[in-house]
């Protein structure tokens, strides 16, 4: 179900987009193959925010099909944590439920993996991210549900990154050094064109 | 804007690569390198500085430097700027750098770039390199880009390295390797074919993680080829549920204590496809799905969701009563439930069980109408889907003002589109609440619909218009009516119409203004000439208004005005609008041509049509002699087809056989369709019909609409219905309904008047509409129903079930006798059927089953209306029998209520007494094949001996239930042109030597199916019968060269299916 995944800022929300499909069946999965122009994805990943983020607090958290993802073969199932939104785009065929909770273990996941996850972290760290999309989501399938065993994979890779550590490991320390500090020179506003993206007072989970 | 957007894009690759060329500056800000690049953006951007980011790339750079600018050119693609300046340097950076450096190399890879992209190839070497690699890690992040991104013809180069996999010792390599290979199936299944055994191994591993990751590949399997090359596997499947949900997994897998909810997820959705349609796999699963319903009771959303797969696999698998009752219980709680989300699915399950079970929806009638008024948007719509999928003839105008409602709110396009086709297709199915309802609410549609919505709607439209109803008068009225309601439209702004609607609105003015009376074309052209004022409009709505000014212009006032406006367009660029304009002052100018091509008023139904396009003799002769290939008629062409075997299900255009096109074809033509074919056939001497044909699209359009009126009527819903089996207990049905109606209402009595009114006006129709039970899908199903069931008392011991092995037989055995009964008897059961049923045709008496006391006979008497089951209980014993129950039970054909009263009786045989008892099947059947069985069970009670019983099943065959339609050719003509549904075949007539095939043919079937045969027609034989129900299906049969071919044309789906394998089967037997 899940092909890849992009995360991907829009306005002042981040937006993270788990393109879900099947390969052979969906459109979406048609312009991946014939190239999704940048914009193509761009636009989807804004319409889909578009819709997402219009969306009420107590409204249900599945999405059917905009053109865009391919009509009926497609939904969207979201969860807002805080500034969040994590979207996955799954085929129709696809448990709802049982993705809201995918979407769960996800962020829980992250949130152990950088111990009291923030908006920073995906933002600064967006390889490790996803690395651990990579270790639950391969190919479109869910491969591995089990928190403990996606740790236990993504910890073996980052010892070895430790043990490279010397430079390679600075900017970890540095992001943490700027949470802590508070730095002036992080911009409370950045605008890049007409995507601006505030960084809220990082936020944790839960 | 877009300016500054372009600037940071060329900018940015400087940008990227400067902060490396400074080494002081990156040894100030090494520690944030990300962090200030997103502040440079920022900066860039905000003040505009763009000089001095343009700075030159530098040399070469380590691999570590290349991973923190591979990272910043991932969060610079994810703003959505193209870095495609870094794609070969992410391919290098995953071939040369250090284990993790390739990792966030092949990271960028399989985000960059895209399945079909060249870079790709650069990439198979590297993995090819890292699969044989020793660490584990790096054969681990190959495997993963390979199941992401892989280039579709270099699969052989890595497969037998993946294939290795599968047998690696770690687990997680394993599982990986499995993905790998699915990947690699959706890409190019042809590759991996003789590796499915492996997926048999690696679905039997000893982990249950590779498990899990092949139930991936099954499942597509499955879905994809044929479900019956994996049933072999049901049994496995079940016992993994089974296990799974017995707990025997490791605690690891457990989530929220629930264990590996995914798991049984993908158990369930593989169980559903393996046991759709096929009663002896479902039945392996009864048990596992019960368990797993009942497990999951727990209040979290996992299981919600193992709930809600678990349902949806029940209603999708052949019928179980009891697991149905429960699922239904289920979906009660999906619907009730406060939470938004489970609502939401509450309402998905209803809406595809609904059609089986309509009483479900009239049971939480109160809560969809909450929900059709809920905020949630997608609540609403999914609503909507529901009560679509209830609309019948009576709550159609309060379902479509509800579709409406909410179409007017709704923004979102893909809603548009899929809802205003469901409302256009209800308003079509249903069109007779009133003529002004319809018309008005298809002007809705077209204004809300606008532009987006698909093309046939409004095609259909103006067919329906064109080709009318029943009644003149009727149809009269109606165009009429269209004829108003858009002249008054154009008194309005016209600006805000979608060009679909005007090109409508054009047409019917053109065609049916004649019909008001006191209206003068002038005045008409005068209006379609205001639209031409607007710039807005396009050329093609242009070209709609000039053409029906064309049509308009018999008055030379009329004439004068669009003269003048359409000489404007005389010289326009467009072709097709110039076309259109000078043919308008042709017409004009010669008034003889224009009465022959647009003759005036209703004269142009009567005109007349060289059906048989005489004047193209000429041309056809020429042809042939230059070497073409001669002509063949439609009906020709596809037996061909059908002889090859190559299944054509769309129905031919609306071709006849030959012998009754004659008498039928030229009365039932729109204009619009005949200068369709004459355009067709390729004479285009005539522009203004050609014109025609440009306005009116009719070729491929689904033909809905009959002189019968709409013809596949009711046919979406009875086909859902039929698809799914349904085990409802008809009698006791409808009285359900009304008891929920009224348990319903009398809970909600304080609840305000209006909703109840919406509830009623909605529901309305919905129990008596569904009251026929339908069952079966497919006559080749049919042999799958033999009887089963338990015996309804617990402690009696069953003497004998027999099966009922062939049901369609019509007078095969249906069970030998297993003791020996004195045959006398047997003679003399008939004479005690009751006065009604003598004389009628039957069947013969056979005994179903006997014990030690007791014999049970049964026969078939054919009653005109109905099937007769007439049951016989004898005693066979010497002694007298002292208490006899009967109880007789039929889930799926419908026993009459005076049966069911009397389904458990008791009564007293003396010595050699015969009982004889008369259960009337009415065959309600609204399929010839909906196969019943009655089951009859019969207990004795013999000097306390304990208790015996006798169980047995009858299945009438589907046969039963058809009677001969008696029908003059003329009717028969008629009928035939207005039944959608139909299907040919060539059927092998086995003698040869006979004289005449045809008639020998024809007398087998009427004899064995009970056909009217209409006439015959040299060697052309027309034939028609219909069921218990009265739905008719005509055949058509001719014989050429030893075959049979039969076409079968009837108004309900699958009824020509079913019939054709009797006929087949008829023919066989003979």
């Amino acid at each position: 179900m899940v092909a890849g995944s992009r995360p991907t800022s829009c306005r002042n929300y981040r937006c993270w987009i788990e393109r879900l499909n099947h390969i052979t069946e969906s459109k979406t999965l048609k312009f991946a193959l014939e190239k999704t122009t940048e914009d193509m994805e761009q636009q989807i990943i804004r319409e889909t925010f578009h819709l997402v983020s219009k969306r009420d607090e107590n409204v249900c958290n599945f999405l059917e099909g905009g053109l865009l993802i391919g009509g009926s073969d497609n939904k969207l199932i979201y969860r807002h944590y805080a500034t969040l939104y994590f979207v996955f785009c799954v085929d129709s065929s696809e448990s709802e439920l049982g993705i809201l909770d995918l979407i769960q273990v996800f962020v829980e996941t992250l949130d152990k993996c950088f111990e009291n996850v923030c908006e920073l972290d995906l933002i600064f760290h967006v390889d490790k991210v996803h690395n651990i999309l990579a270790e639950m989501v391969m190919g479109g399938m869910v491969l591995e549900t089990n928190m403990n065993e996606i740790i236990t994979q993504v910890d073996a890779q980052n010892k070895m990154e430790k043990s490279e550590a010397g430079i390679a490991g600075a900017p970890a320390r540095a992001v943490s050094a700027v949470k802590n500090m508070n730095l002036p020179e992080i911009p409370r506003n950045i605008n890049i064109g007409d995507i601006s993206i505030k960084v809220p007072n990082l936020p944790s989970f839960k | 804007m877009s300016d500054v957007v372009e600037k940071t894009l060329t900018a940015l690759p400087g940008l990227l690569l400067s902060l490396d060329s400074q080494p002081g500056a990156a040894k100030l800000c090494a520690t944030s390198r990300l962090g200030s690049l997103v502040r440079s953006i920022t900066e860039l951007t905000s003040k505009n500085v763009g000089e001095e980011m343009a700075e030159p790339p530098a040399g070469p750079r380590s691999p570590k430097q290349m991973k923190e600018i591979m990272v910043r050119a991932i969060y610079c693609e994810m703003l959505g700027y193209e870095a495609s300046f870094s794609y070969i340097h992410a391919i290098k950076l995953a071939q040369q750098g250090s284990v993790l450096e390739k990792r966030v190399g092949y990271l960028a890879v399989s985000l960059f770039l895209h399945e079909s992209h060249d870079l790709l190839l650069l990439l198979v070497n590297t993995v090819l390199k890292d699969l044989q690699s020793t660490n584990l890690i790096e054969v681990c992040m190959a495997l993963t880009v390979v199941s992401q991104i892989f280039p579709k013809d270099m699969i052989p180069a890595v497969l037998p390295l993946v294939e290795d996999k599968l047998t690696h010792s770690k687990e997680i390599i394993r599982r990986k390797a499995v993905l790998a290979l699915y990947k690699f199936y959706l890409i190019a299944p042809n590759q991996v074919q003789h590796i499915h055994d492996k997926f048999r191994k690696a679905l039997c591993d000893k982990d249950p993680g590779v498990m899990t990751a092949s139930l991936h590949i099954y499942l597509k399997l499955i879905k994809v080829c044929l479900a019956s090359n994996y049933k072999d596997l049901t049994d496995s499947f079940v016992t993994i549920l089974k296990q799974v949900v017995g707990g025997k997994l490791p605690v690891d897998f457990n989530y929220h204590s629930v264990p590996a909810p995914w798991l049984q997820m993908q158990l369930l959705r593989i169980l559903a496809l393996l046991g759709k349609e096929d009663q002896r796999t479902s039945e392996m699963m009864y048990e596992v799905l019960d368990e797993s319903l009942r497990r999951a009771e727990i209040n979290h959303n996992i299981t919600y969701a193992i709930l809600y797969e678990c349902l949806k696999t029940i209603y999708t698998i052949h019928p179980k009563s009891e697991l149905l009752e429960k699922a239904a219980k289920c979906i009660g709680k999906f619907v009730l439930s406060p939470k938004i989300n489970l609502k939401y699915l509450g309402l998905k399950a209803l809406t595809y069980v609904v059609q089986q079970d309509p009483n479900l929806a009239l049971q939480h009638q109160m809560t969809i109408i909450e929900c059709l008024d809920h905020s949630d948007p997608i609540i609403k719509r999914e609503t909507l889907e529901l009560l679509y999928r209830i609309t019948n003839g009576q709550n159609v105008s309060v379902i479509v003002e509800k579709m409406l409602d909410f179409l007017r709110l709704s923004k979102d396009e893909y809603t548009t589109i899929d809802l205003v086709g469901k409302v256009a297709e209800l308003a079509e199915k249903y069109p007779f609440p009133c003529s002004v309802w319809f018309i008005q609410t298809m002007n809705a549609i077209f204004s809300i619909g606008g532009d987006v919505m698909q093309p046939d709607i409004p095609n259909n439209f103006l067919r329906l218009l064109a080709e009318g109803f029943d009644s003149d008068e009727e149809d009269r009225q109606l165009r009429l009516l269209a004829v108003d309601s858009y002249l008054s439209l154009l008194e309005c702004d016209t600006s805000g119409l979608p060009q679909r609607f005007l090109q409508v609105i054009s047409w019917v003015l053109g065609e049916f203004s004649f019909l008001k009376e006191g209206l003068e074309p002038a005045d008409v052209v005068e209006r379609l000439g205001k639209l031409l004022d607007d710039d807005a409009i396009t050329t093609e709505t242009r070209c709609w208004v000039l053409a029906a000014m064309s049509k308009l212009c018999g008055s030379s006032d009329a004439l004068c005005k669009a003269e003048k406006v359409a000489h404007k367009y005389t010289s326009c660029l467009d072709t097709a609008l110039r076309q259109q304009a000078v043919e308008l002052e042709l017409l004009g100018r010669d008034v003889d041509l224009r009465t022959r091509v647009l003759p005036q008023h209703g004269a142009r139904n009567q005109l007349e049509v060289d059906s048989s396009l005489s004047f193209l003799d000429g041309f056809v002769s020429d042809a042939l002699a230059r070497g073409a290939a001669p002509y063949k008629p439609p009906h020709q062409r596809q037996e061909e087809l059908s002889q090859e075997k190559i299944l054509n299900f769309e129905p031919y255009g609306l071709s006849l056989p030959v012998s009754l096109s004659a008498c039928s074809l030229t009365d039932r033509q729109s204009p619009t369709a005949l200068s369709l074919s004459s355009s067709l056939s390729g004479n285009s001497a005539d522009p203004p019909l050609k014109a025609g044909s440009n306005l009116l699209k009719l070729e491929g359009v689904k033909r809905v609409w009959g002189k019968q009126g709409y013809l596949p009527e009711k046919q979406a819903t009875e086909e859902a219905l039929a698809q799914e089996p349904s085990s409802i207990f008809a009698p006791s049905h409808q009285q359900a309904c009304s008891e929920s109606q009224q348990t319903t209402f009398s809970t909600i009595v304080e609840q305000d008047q209006e909703k109840r009114q919406l509830a009623s006006s909605l529901f309305v129709g919905l129990g008596s509409q569904n009251a026929p039970c339908l069952v079966r899908t497919v006559a080749q199903n049919l042999s799958d129903s033999t009887s089963e069931a338990v015996p309804a008392v617990g402690n009696t011991e069953v003497v004998e079930a027999s099966e009922v092995s062939s049901l369609s037989g019509g007078s095969g055995p249906l069970a030998q006798p297993s003791s020996q009964v004195e045959r006398g008897l047997e003679s003399d059961l008939p004479s005690r059927l009751p006065a009604t049923l003598v004389g009628l045709l039957r069947s013969d008496v056979e005994e179903l089953c006997s014990g030690e006391s007791l014999s049970l006979s049964a026969c078939k008497v054919f009653d005109a209306d109905a099937l007769v089951l007439a049951i016989f209980l004898s005693n066979i014993s010497d002694s007298s029998i002292q208490e006899v129950s009967c109880l007789i039970s039929s889930e799926q054909l419908k026993v009459p209520e005076m049966c069911s009263t009397f389904s458990v009786l008791s009564f007293y045989l003396n010595e050699f007494v015969l009982f004889s008892l008369f259960v009337c099947f009415s065959l309600c059947l609204n399929h010839l094949y909906s196969e019943g069985v009655a089951q009859c069970q019969g207990w004795e009670e013999h000097l306390n001996l304990g208790e015996a019983s006798l169980y047995h099943s009858v299945s009438p065959p589907a046969s039963c239930s058809c009677r001969p339609l008696p029908l003059t050719t003329e009717e028969y003509g008629k009928m035939w042109l207005s039944f959608s549904h139909d299907v040919k075949q060539n059927l092998m007539l086995l003698k040869h030597e006979e004289e005449d095939q045809l008639e020998a043919a024809l007398t087998a079937l009427k004899e064995k199916l009970c056909l009217h045969i209409v006439d015959v027609i040299g060697a052309e034989g027309i034939m028609a019968c219909q069921l218990v129900s009265g739905r008719p299906c005509l055949l058509h049969c001719h014989t050429h060269g030893g075959m049979l071919a039969i076409w079968l044309r009837s108004p309900i789906a699958d009824l020509p299916d079913c019939l054709l394998y009797h006929c087949q089967k008829a023919i066989q037997e003979r």
